[in-house]
């Protein structure tokens, strides 16, 4: 099944990138802010405090994930089904309501208004136009690509990430009813259940595009139709269904919660072995593929993947997890998943749809390749550096020792010095890397190219010459 | 049976299982999760409109700037958390609350600290990787 070049003149789903990638900016921007606090403890304590900085940050990284997800899914979904989206006035309202609730929300936090959940920091009412953006955007995919018979993996994964999530983040808006949120067992078990499936339904829809773009990358769909990827596709859905648990072993819940999860995630240990057992290929793969853009965040994200999961296995067993829960190491986990894969998977899309070619990208090569190694170095270093933050914190948990919060974490100062470094240089890979999308999308515009250049097939050729 | 309706077939059956699952954790009752009372609710929605959470944790979840406060009414006397809620520290700012919002921030602190212990050091560690109480 060669996949043949597909030329969209005019993709609708690429301001979703576009609004991603400036999301993702801010990400950066309130992250470094939020961590001086971190170094100078009460800077900023009156006028920029940790409480705004930090769900400015947080929802920024999360709508980069969620807006990037939705402009791959709806851009590889036209590529896929070779011609164009059928309602673009819908794709229009859809990326509306996502950008005014987007902006709505992060101008709402500087006036210090919050729902104060972990995540979803925001006014309750802005779930409105979440949800029916949502609901437009699964309207959009199935309009256009209803049909699961016969369909490449891929596909079933979009369609399971955009169904799911609705589902989860409606469940983790019962919290508004009373005799949910006035239970805290209930309200903190039913919360960290739909955070836990919905982070894997986003995956879902981004996995489910890096398999598309692997496809493009070799040229066919033996993969995506094959046994083995159906196999880890229902996998990956086990888990997003019943692995949620690990969040809350220490809550006192019902322990079959903590048996499910604990048994759930060690099917995992499958993946983990698989990527082992297929180093050797993998490394054959990327000596083949390397000079490609796209695949290079990909390669990296691969590498991310495997030390990712290794965590992730490490915290589902609860003993280990007791060690690690309420530490620095989640943090050091969640970074390494939403950075380390998410969004160097989305910056694959993302470059994949801009293509290799054109003044922009082959006048800024040289700061790309740096910024792609900036960025994966320093992102170990912050990763570590969390790590080992964690693990010093984890025993003064389990010790008896009679040393008050504050000292212990001005004992981790020189950790957290080292996380900040790092993650300035992580935020000027990243910047290096993000900077030629956006001027492409933005010098285009001045010349009224419009999206003829970001929207996916000028590489494809190359790739398919290549495979 | 084709390939299509195994696929569909383990689609719905995983389904079907993580729906029942769902409507298990809705509605099955926790002995110890007791509901708040009217000021802990008045409480739990003041930690939530300040954002408490983005610093401090409950049962470990949360922000890693502050301490955990599930079990602070168990472990600081009742005047040094109103203190502390009154004039802020060197690191938490003041977000001048009224008497009344400090009373009921205080009594969901009772209430968090009735549902249970949030320390890793009350588990027991059972050498098949789970824990228990």
């Amino acid at each position: 099944m060669p996949m043949a070049p597909y030329q969209n003149k005019n993709n609708h789903a690429a301001p979703f990138i576009t609004t991603g990638l400036i999301l993702l900016c801010s990400a950066l921007l309130f992250g470094l802010l939020a961590a001086i606090q971190y170094i100078v403890p009460g800077w900023g304590r009156d006028t920029f405090s940790f409480e705004k900085l930090r769900p400015l940050h947080v929802s920024s990284a999360v709508f980069w994930i969620i807006a990037g997800a939705m402009g791959a899914v709806l851009t590889y979904l036209q590529e896929h089904n070779q011609q164009p989206l059928k309602n673009k006035a819908l794709v229009k309202w859809q990326f509306y309501l996502f950008a005014t609730s987007f902006a709505g929300i992060l101008i709402s936090y500087f006036f210090g208004v919050f729902s104060g959940r972990e995540y979803w920091e925001f006014h309750p009412l802005f779930a409105i136009p979440i949800t029916i953006g949502w609901i437009l955007f699964i309207i959009n995919f199935t309009t256009n690509h209803l049909k699961l018979k016969g369909a490449p993996v891929y596909v079933w994964m979009w369609f399971t990430g955009a169904v799911f999530f609705l589902f989860t983040y409606l469940e983790s808006n019962l919290w508004l009813i009373p005799g949910v949120r006035n239970h805290l067992v209930k309200d903190m078990t039913i919360q960290w259940k739909s955070y836990g499936s919905m982070v894997g339904a986003w995956n879902q829809l981004i996995y489910g595009s890096s398999i598309y773009l692997m496809d493009k990358i070799a040229g066919n769909k033996k993969y995506s139709h094959s046994p083995i990827a159906f196999g880890l596709y229902f996998l990956g859905l086990f888990n997003l269904m019943f692995n949620w648990g690990h969040h809350i072993y220490t809550l006192p819940a019902h322990a079959a919660i903590q048996y499910i999860a604990y048994i759930v995630s060690m099917t995992e240990l499958y993946l983990f072995g698989r990527i082992i057992y297929l180093w050797k290929s993998s490394i054959t793969t990327a000596r083949k593929n390397i000079h490609i853009r796209p695949f290079q965040f990909l390669l990296s994200a691969d590498i991310w993947v495997f030390m990712t999961l290794g965590l992730a296995i490490a915290m589902s067993v609860p003993v280990l997890n007791l060690y690690m829960h309420g530490t620095h190491v989640i943090v050091a986990h969640t970074m390494g998943a939403t950075i380390g894969i998410n969004s160097l998977l989305l910056l694959a899309f993302a470059y994949d749809m801009a293509g290799s070619q054109g003044e922009v990208m082959i006048r800024n090569k040289k700061l790309i390749d740096r910024g792609i190694v900036l960025t994966n170095i320093s992102l170990f270093v912050f990763w570590l550096a969390l790590i080992i933050a964690g693990f010093m914190k984890s025993f003064w948990q389990m010790s008896d020792t009679t040393e008050p919060f504050g000292a212990m974490m001005l004992r981790l100062q020189p950790y957290f010095r080292v996380f900040y470094i790092a993650g300035l240089g992580l935020a000027t890979g990243l910047g290096m890397v993000i900077y030629p999308l956006l001027k492409k999308q933005w010098t285009k515009r001045l010349t009224r190219n419009t999206a003829s250049e970001f929207s996916g097939g000028s590489y494809q050729e190359k790739a398919v010459e290549i495979a | 049976m084709s390939d299509y309706r195994i696929k569909t077939l383990v689609f719905v059956g995983l389904s079907l299982s993580f729906l029942g699952y769902t409507a298990w954790i809705y509605f099955h009752k926790e002995r110890e999760d007791h509901p708040a009372n009217a000021a802990a609710q008045h409480g739990k929605m003041i930690w939530q409109e300040k954002n408490c959470g983005s610093c401090h944790q409950l049962y470990g979840l949360g922000g890693h700037l502050g301490p955990d406060l599930t079990n602070v009414y168990a472990s600081k006397p009742e005047a040094y958390i109103r203190a502390i809620l009154s004039a802020g520290t060197p690191v938490m700012p003041n977000f001048h609350l009224s008497e009344n919002e400090k009373a009921d921030l205080i009594e969901f602190f009772k209430y968090t600290n009735s549902t249970g212990t949030s320390s890793p050091k009350s588990f027991t560690l059972h050498a098949d990787g789970t824990i228990s109480k």
